[in-house]
């Protein structure tokens, strides 16, 4: 069993017609990406403490945390905005959260009534963490989050369009964007907070999915100066099947990484983990249904004549 | 492509080997045989692993222009009083960052010649302290320049630092780090801190003590009568004295402070002594005003307000507050290790108790472990030997990441942790698009060797691409991200590199070497 393989995804020869699905695939895209922006508008989503500023107090109570008291004793304490979630197992945790105060002097008063109202309600409590974020600092993380993820954006966009012709990179980069709106919508309807973590993780996203697309892309053009005269449509189908076990390849490794992460990595982790196993499987399967059929669109005789002088290269 | 020269072979060998070697230090103690030239560094675990505070401190620039305007409307008074020139309506606009007044009619051109010493340079900087200037209706500016301010400003955050690693000092915190971040801003990093609220207190207290004479005419009421200002007691907020606003003597002239027990009462006090400036100045004091009362304040708070009962010419005396063993102790540290030039808020705080910590890295290696199980288990029955030779450069992989995140001395966060595992995912896709390639080219009709050759060569641009997008990706990501981001971008970054010399040149070596020695007919694919 450890000499050869043992199984494939799918078959050798497998000829599954992929562009008879390519305006379903892009309808269904475009839905879900447009859903995606309205739950952007509506809800929002759920900034994390580091782009929203105040305080989050992880606890840890010695009896079994008793919510309705601890909601009474915060809000007896003037602390009237406090959201209490439980976390961990056992009941015993109690995630604390206050929103942004005025003054970072006003910030630190909240947290000593908050544990002072915690000593009277759970005595013998337990202080695991705190973060406090003022709202000025808040607002320069923001600033700097999205300033890194539109340069790695810009940065990526520039060595797409350097490395391919341009009919592929309209392809990838309208590919990329549906992606990351898919993942903002995801984002707002799993509650998952938008915090420097996880924009890494649209980031990672991003850079994975790009890296699928090459793929196909790079056999699509190969494929191009094999078989001359093959309609563009039957082409493309073939490259994809012919890519097929590298893309489901690919993917399910990292997949497979990033799934304990996201089972027992734990509650500062696993928003991160799930968003990448959401990405992985959204950006395999744009790289088949999204980015594939906007080549088609673009037009037969425009790539092959952009292609077929293309300089020889060892793909 | 799967010959390799013996000194090419030794190389790709050493580099393993030293790989190895220097991720050992995260390993293992040191050994006694590790040689001297050899570097011992580990990776360091984030506060966010190890348990510790990280403090963001922000220093309040306005509390120094405030001070330092206050201070040249006292000299502007001195000045003008000495030249014998008259002058109305004398005050700091802090605004403008300036102090205005309107002199005598007449006396204008006298009173700006006068107001011409005020005018100085610090060694060292082509700014001077102050700049005059006169209005149309004959009102004289002294305005402090930006660039002294910004010098200013900037002396005001080393002296800062300087103050909090002395108080940090003498708390008896091991490893903190302090450090200046862009204008204005501090980093605290205290590493394996039980108590964050303690020292919470003992950086953001400005402690500038004060002795002030109670003003005990003073009618009874809401506001404090001219040249007086009523501050609170630091115990009873709500219970008021009026003392006079010239200060008797500052606290910056305190030489020495400690915590004791009193041996009459039992409780805990405060002795401080005065230098030699501060004890004639206290003497005096003392001398004068036998009977009254004598404020000790702290930051606008009065701790305590004794009857002076003989004159003091010690130079050194006790406050007794109601303190315990800790605040006392707190108290004489503070009072020890000098005012803050301003007051410091705490914009950021993250602190981490170490059993918070002890989880993540437990849920951490969790993940990590069973992540890097399935995707040895996958690469294994996906594509059998061939799999394992990747498998085998994995294991490489991690070793050599550790090796360069140890030499970086980087930091390694709970995001690091899992760009450590999306790494391993990743570093094992070259190997993917190589057996595939391989596979096809065996489907092909072509011989072993031949395919083998084809699939190397074939599947680098594919490799190089991909890899190239997401370095581009988390290099930015490191460049503009902060702290615990960086972390997660800087194990991508090296992960990248490893991955590069593991999962092409390392599992070419293992394929040649088996190649060469089997010969095989056809290949497992």
């Amino acid at each position: 069993m450890f000499y050869r393989p043992l199984f494939r995804f799918v078959p050798d020869g497998t000829k599954i017609r992929f562009m008879n699905g390519r305006f379903a695939g892009l309808i269904v895209s475009a839905v879900l990406s447009t859903a995606s922006i309205a739950l952007f508008f509506y809800p929002g989503l759920n900034l994390g403490l580091d782009f929203r500023g105040g305080v989050v107090l992880q606890v840890q109570t010695q009896l079994p945390a008793d919510f309705p008291a601890l909601r009474t004793a915060l809000a007896d304490a003037g602390l009237k905005d406090a959201s209490l979630q439980a976390f961990g197992q056992g009941g015993n945790g109690v995630l604390i959260s206050l929103e942004s105060r005025d003054n970072a002097a006003a910030t630190q008063t909240s947290i000593q009534e908050a544990q002072t109202a915690l000593a009277k309600a759970a005595p013998g409590f337990k202080i695991l963490s705190t973060q406090a974020i003022g709202a000025s600092v808040s607002q320069q993380l923001f600033a700097q989050g999205l300033e890194a993820l539109g340069l790695s954006f810009v940065m990526i966009l520039a060595y797409i369009w350097f490395r391919f012709e341009w009919q592929f990179a309209v392809g990838a980069v309208a590919t990329l964007v549906l992606d990351t709106t898919k993942t903002i919508g995801f984002m707002v309807l799993t509650r998952i907070p938008f915090d420097l973590v996880t924009i890494a993780a649209i980031l990672t996203i991003i850079g994975y999915s790009t890296n699928d697309k090459v793929v196909v892309y790079d056999r699509v053009r190969e494929n191009l100066r094999k078989y001359k005269s093959m309609p563009l449509r039957g082409l493309i189908d073939l490259s994809i099947n012919e890519t097929l076990n590298r893309t489901l390849g690919t993917s399910g490794t990292v997949f497979l990484a990033a799934l304990p992460l996201a089972l027992f990595g734990g509650h500062a982790l696993s928003g991160f983990a799930w968003i990448m196993l959401f990405g992985i499987v959204v950006g395999t399967s744009s790289s088949i249904f999204i980015a594939a059929p906007i080549l088609l669109f673009l037009g037969e005789h425009r790539l092959r004549r952009s292609a077929a002088p293309a300089k020889v290269s060892d793909k | 492509m799967l010959y390799f020269s013996r000194a090419k072979t030794f190389g790709i060998m050493l580099l393993c080997g030293l790989g190895i070697l220097l991720s050992l230090p995260n390993l293992s103690a040191r050994p006694s045989f590790w040689p001297g030239f050899l570097p011992w560094n580990q990776v360091h675990m984030g506060l966010d692993l190890r348990g510790g505070s990280y403090l963001l401190l922000q220093i309040d620039t306005s509390a120094i222009v405030k001070q330092d305007l206050n201070a040249l409307v006292d000299q502007t008074r001195q000045t003008l009083r000495n030249a014998g020139l008259g002058y109305t309506g004398l005050h700091a606009d802090l605004a403008g960052n300036q102090v205005v007044l309107h002199p005598l009619e007449g006396q204008g051109p006298q009173a700006m010649t006068a107001l011409q010493k005020l005018i100085t340079y610090t060694p060292g900087s082509s700014s001077p302290s102050v700049a005059l200037s006169q209005a149309a209706d004959g009102s004289i500016a002294i305005a402090i320049p930006q660039a002294t301010q910004a010098a200013r400003n900037s002396q005001a955050v080393d002296q800062a630092i300087t103050i909090i690693q002395r108080r940090i000092d003498g708390s008896g915190v091991l490893n903190p780090s302090i450090q200046r971040q862009g204008k204005d801003q501090i980093v605290v990093q205290l590493p394996g801190i039980s108590d964050p609220e303690r020292v919470k207190t003992l950086i953001g207290t400005t402690a500038h003590m004060t002795f002030q004479m109670v003003d005990s005419t003073a009618a009874p009421g809401p506001v404090a009568p001219l040249g007086d200002e009523q501050l609170p007691m630091a115990d009873n907020p709500q219970q008021t004295l009026d003392v006079y606003s010239n200060v008797a003597v500052d606290g910056a002239s305190l030489e020495n402070a400690q915590a004791s027990t009193d041996p009459q009462s039992g409780q805990w006090v405060v002795n401080f002594s005065l230098n030699a400036l501060g004890a004639r100045q206290f003497a005096d004091v003392t001398t004068a005003n036998v009977g009254k009362l004598f404020a000790i304040v702290l930051d606008g708070k009065i701790i305590e307000a004794p009857v002076i009962r003989e004159p003091i010419t010690g130079g050194s005396g006790q406050i007794s507050g109601n303190f315990t063993a800790q605040s006392a102790t707190d108290l004489a540290l503070l009072l020890r290790a000098g005012a803050l030039p301003a007051p410091l808020n705490i914009v950021e705080e993250q602190s981490v108790g170490p059993e918070l910590g002890a989880d993540a890295i437990r849920a951490g290696a969790l993940a990590l472990g069973a992540g890097f199980v399935f995707v040895l288990a996958f690469m294994g029955t996906f594509y059998g030997l061939f799999g394992w030779f990747a498998n085998i450069a994995l294991v490489m992989n991690l070793f050599l990441m550790l090796a360069i995140l140890s030499v970086m001395g980087a930091t390694l966060t709970l995001p690091g942790m899992a760009g450590i595992l999306l790494t391993l995912g990743m570093a094992v896709d070259a190997n993917v698009l190589i057996n595939e390639r391989v596979r096809e080219e065996v489907k092909n009709g072509r011989k072993p060797l031949a395919a083998l050759e084809a699939g190397y060569k074939r599947a680098y641009g594919t490799i190089i691409d991909s890899n190239v997008t997401t370095l581009l990706a988390h290099v930015t990501l490191f460049i503009f991200g902060s702290p615990p981001v960086r972390g997660f971008a800087v194990t991508i970054c090296a992960g990248i590199i490893t991955t590069m010399f593991t999962a092409t040149v390392l599992v070419r070596l293992l394929t040649g070497r088996w190649y060469i020695s089997r010969r095989p007919a056809s290949l497992p694919v």
